[in-house]
């Protein structure tokens, strides 16, 4: 449906967004993840037609939007502060897109009726926006801009000013959301249990370019960067050098890690020791223990050098451990 | 309750540096301020009121002619205040959303002649596109009415209060959320939609505001209309002006004030109401600017033409003032036969000149130390008025709350009716020249007490208890906290206080005798007198007036304390 290709963007001699390809199908989710200046944001305004790139094309249904403006591309956009329109009430709101269409009266208190049901908040509509509390006023949001069928639901960190429980339960409604109206969305974010939770497809964005992207068990499974690994919490990283066949020399010990990638002796490699617990491996990471914390099942145990590990049972602090885990190339 | 009363005490007490019961201390600020009040201000309203209600004064020609100026009044205010929205929205618009070069100095010559006394103002367009006009004269073009007529004033009034467009409706536009514009145009909306549907929505508030203020500004507008517009227009304050010097009928200037008092006061407080209720209800202030530069066509187009039409509406009366004052014109030619053109300081030498015959009994040079030695005895006597009030009213009690009004009120009756009052209540010593000092402080006070007030308030109480935990002395905490910041308001309203009393014109045209006159004064003199010769001193007279004015604003501008309140 959406595809976007090699989007370029410059501004003021600074390069914000790098050949930026990758396509959505009809009924999916993909999610773009980044840090903050990755780019994310940017390339959300460049597809909803509000900037425009300094190359690449995107397309929907086959049809270049270059020439279409953003008020005619009929995509909806969720901006983390909601941007409720102040002047107007609950109704008002989510009446707007359709007001725009010329929609006739009924059919809009029919669809913006629908649209609040489908957010939960039916009966609010009298209301005024300023009046409502933050996740109502994002569920208002998302209201208006599922209210016109729109081809395309984009996301911008729309979960970010919400405390940690609120988040929880609109993630999960806005799940079900998706599925239920099958609408094609780009969720922007920068906390990667928000993407992994959400996404079918996600895309990793550092510093304007995608570096990695696949679905959330792929990239899971294999990060293939240490960017990627460090930003997704995914274990301990480590920067190497191949000393023989399968064996990496780094300041924490020798590794023995089997990859595909072609390596020569020399070269610098970055290695990820995950942080769970394996018996059966060879490799070993130890450290004295510094810190603990409970985490429901396990304990999160830190150790002086910086690594850390998920462990069942409570070591003492001050104690030196060492855990077998499995080490893995990042090339 | 009682326990902040408490604190009240203490502080009063600590301020004044003696120990005294709480609401003696109060009374004693207000001592001065308050009686000063009485006699300048409440005992001539009170006349005026007693003229008013007087029978004599409410004939049906009374209430003819008191209708018909408050309909002209109304008319010209409304016609003025739509035109400066005309230009003051797309001003607003440029200056919101642009980024060019030039901005910030363009922008503050759009402030300039907000702060212009009027007399100033008023020369510089006669300077320009008066029968004796740097216009008429250069372009050759055969000599054109302007001075005299309804489209002077108006142009006036847009050059005065463009400004306030400017900052409240500009200020409002550039902090709206851009994502607000990018959400509606994601909904379907298109540019003229975006605009009539969510941004001028959200900005009525703003505009309602500062179109009232404008509006009340044009409303009461007196040097403007009486200089610019000739004998021909009739506004309340020019009626009442009339009634006091030209045709005196007390009775009738006293029925012209209150209605023109009942009016502003209707407004301000609908001002205020409106003013209150915007600033409930805000819409979510952006982080990121709204800034951009020019990108399309269309948008340079825009731009281009109001940087252009901005800069020449402001700089050519502002700037051929101070030109014509040091150029002999044709215009000169009645003098002595013959036409001579080209530089001269003439102007400003004959400044120093009794002449027999002419507009004064004195070297017109008199009239600028008159003014200086007028505004300074305003700053001496604002500043000892201003102070005890302003400390007062930085911790407000309930005395306070009353009192505050009554401080402000001045604020609200026009000049011409306070030189009114005053020639009514204490018309026999008129001979004094004292008086002028006190009816300009009556103008200054509220300005000099609102900066001295918000000085003193902000000076944070923890400030001042860090300062003596980390072992400061009351005498060092005094010297090292409050002096530093009060030094510089007190500074800002002095400097204010000045700048008021130079450019008074309403009150002292009533009040001023004609051998004591004031620059203002002498300017309307000299331009209401035949001759090139006059005309030239009352350019090089109102050039020095502007001169002073604007070094003052530099000073203000210097010690205004950041976010120390506007207007």
């Amino acid at each position: 449906m959406l595809e976007v290709q090699h989007i370029f963007k410059t501004y003021e001699g600074e390069l914000l967004l790098n050949d930026i390809s990758f396509s959505i199908a009809e009924g999916e989710t993909i999610c773009l993840l980044g840090a903050s200046g990755s780019g994310k944001s940017t390339l959300l305004r460049i597809i909803a037609g509000l900037e425009d790139p300094s190359s690449g094309r995107i397309l929907f249904n086959d049809i270049d939007l270059a020439s279409t403006p953003p008020h005619l591309r009929d995509f909806g956009l969720v901006f983390q502060d909601y941007a409720l329109f102040p002047h107007l009430d609950v109704n008002a709101n989510v009446a707007f897109g359709l007001k725009m269409r010329r929609v006739g009266q009924d059919e809009i208190s029919q669809r913006v009726a629908a649209s609040l049901e489908l957010v939960n908040l039916t009966g609010f509509g009298k209301r005024k926006v300023i009046n409502l509390s933050g996740g109502e006023q994002q569920r208002v949001a998302l209201a208006r801009a599922i209210a016109t069928r729109p081809r395309l639901l984009m996301f911008d960190e729309p979960l970010g000013a919400l405390d940690r429980a609120l988040r929880e339960d609109l993630l999960n409604e806005l799940r079900r959301i998706l599925h239920q109206t099958e609408v094609p969305a780009i969720y922007v974010t920068h906390d990667q249990e928000e993407a992994f939770k959400i996404a079918d497809h996600v895309l990793i964005l550092h510093d304007g370019s995608i570096i990695r992207a696949g679905t959330p068990a792929d990239v899971w499974a294999n990060p293939q960067s240490a960017y990627a690994a460090e930003f997704l919490g995914l274990g301990n990283v480590m920067d190497g050098e191949v000393a023989a066949k399968y064996g990496v020399q780094t300041a924490h010990g020798n590794f023995t890690v089997k990859c595909s990638h072609k390596h020569s002796n020399g070269d610098k490699v970055h290695l990820l020791a995950r942080p769970f617990e394996m018996r059966n491996e060879t490799n070993v990471i130890s450290g004295v223990v510094t810190d603990m914390i409970f985490q429901q099942d396990r304990y999160k145990v830190v150790f002086d050098n910086g690594f850390f590990v998920y462990l069942n049972h409570a070591p003492k602090i001050g104690k030196k451990i060492s855990v077998h885990v499995k080490v893995e190339c990042l090339a | 309750m009682d326990h902040s009363l408490n604190c009240e005490d203490t502080e009063t007490r600590r301020l004044l540096g003696f120990s005294v019961p709480s609401w003696l201390s109060r009374l004693f600020l207000w001592l001065l301020p308050l009686s000063f009040l009485a006699i300048f201000f409440f005992l001539p309203l009170s006349k005026i009121l007693a003229l008013t209600f007087n029978l004599k004064a409410l004939t049906i020609e009374n209430l003819r002619i008191t209708y018909d100026a408050l309909r002209f009044t109304f008319y010209q205010a409304i016609l003025s205040t739509l035109l400066t929205l005309l230009l003051g929205l797309p001003s607003a618009y440029l200056f919101a959303r642009f980024d060019f070069r030039g901005k910030s100095m363009l922008r503050a010559l759009t402030a300039v002649p907000f702060m212009l006394p009027t007399v100033v103002v008023a020369a510089s367009f006669n300077s320009l596109l008066g029968q004796r006009g740097l216009l008429s004269t250069f372009l050759h073009l055969s000599p054109f009415q302007f001075i005299g007529t309804f489209t002077a004033i108006l142009l006036a009034h847009i050059f005065y209060n463009t400004t306030i467009i400017i900052r409240i409706v500009g200020n409002a536009l550039s902090s709206l959320d851009p994502k607000l514009e990018q959400t509606a145009r994601s909904l379907g909306a298109d540019s003229f939609h975006v605009w009539w549907n969510v941004i001028l929505p959200i900005l009525r508030p703003s505009i309602f505001a500062a179109s009232l203020l404008v509006f009340l500004f044009d409303f009461t507008s007196f040097g403007v209309i009486l200089l610019l517009g000739g004998s021909q227009f009739f506004t309340l304050e020019v009626e009442i002006y009339l009634r006091v010097l030209k045709l005196p009928d007390y009775s009738l200037a006293a029925l012209l004030s209150v209605t023109q008092l009942v009016c502003t006061i209707l407004v301000s407080a609908l001002y205020t109401q409106v003013v209150t209720r915007t600033s409930t209800q805000t819409a979510p202030r952006s982080e990121t600017s709204n800034l951009r530069k020019p990108k399309t066509l269309r948008e340079r187009i825009f731009v281009a033409s109001f940087i252009f039409i901005l800069s020449s509406f402001f700089l050519l009366p502002l700037a051929s003032l101070p030109v014509h004052s040091l150029f002999r014109l044709e215009a000169d030619r009645g003098q002595r036969g013959e036409v001579q053109y080209g530089f001269t300081t003439d102007y400003y030498t004959e400044l120093f000149i009794n002449r027999r015959g002419s507009v004064f009994y004195v070297p017109p040079i008199k009239a600028i130390l008159n003014s200086l030695m007028y505004a300074s005895a305003t700053v001496l006597i604002s500043l000892l008025l201003g102070f005890p009030a302003a400390f007062a009213l930085a911790k407000p009690t309930r005395l306070e709350k009353v009192l505050d009004p009554l401080i402000m009120l001045p604020l609200g009756s026009s000049a011409v009716m306070l030189g009114l009052g005053l020639i009514i209540s204490y018309g026999r010593w008129l001979t004094l020249p004292l008086l002028v000092p006190f009816a300009h402080t009556l103008v200054a006070l509220p300005f000099v007490v609102r900066t001295l007030q918000s000085a003193i308030a902000s000076i944070p109480q923890r400030l001042r208890q860090a300062a003596s935990s980390l072992g400061a002395s009351p005498l060092e905490v005094w010297k090292n906290i409050d002096f530093p910041i009060l030094r510089r308001a007190t500074l800002a309203a002095a400097t204010f206080a000045f700048t008021v009393s130079l450019g008074e014109f309403g009150a002292t045209l009533l009040i001023a005798r004609p051998e004591y006159p004031t620059i203002p004064v002498a300017i309307e003199r000299f331009l209401s007198q035949p001759g090139g010769l006059n005309y030239g001193q009352a350019m090089a007279m109102a050039a020095i007036l502007m001169l002073l004015t604007t070094a003052s604003i530099l000073l203000i501008e210097k010690f205004r304390l950041p976010n120390a309140g506007e207007f």
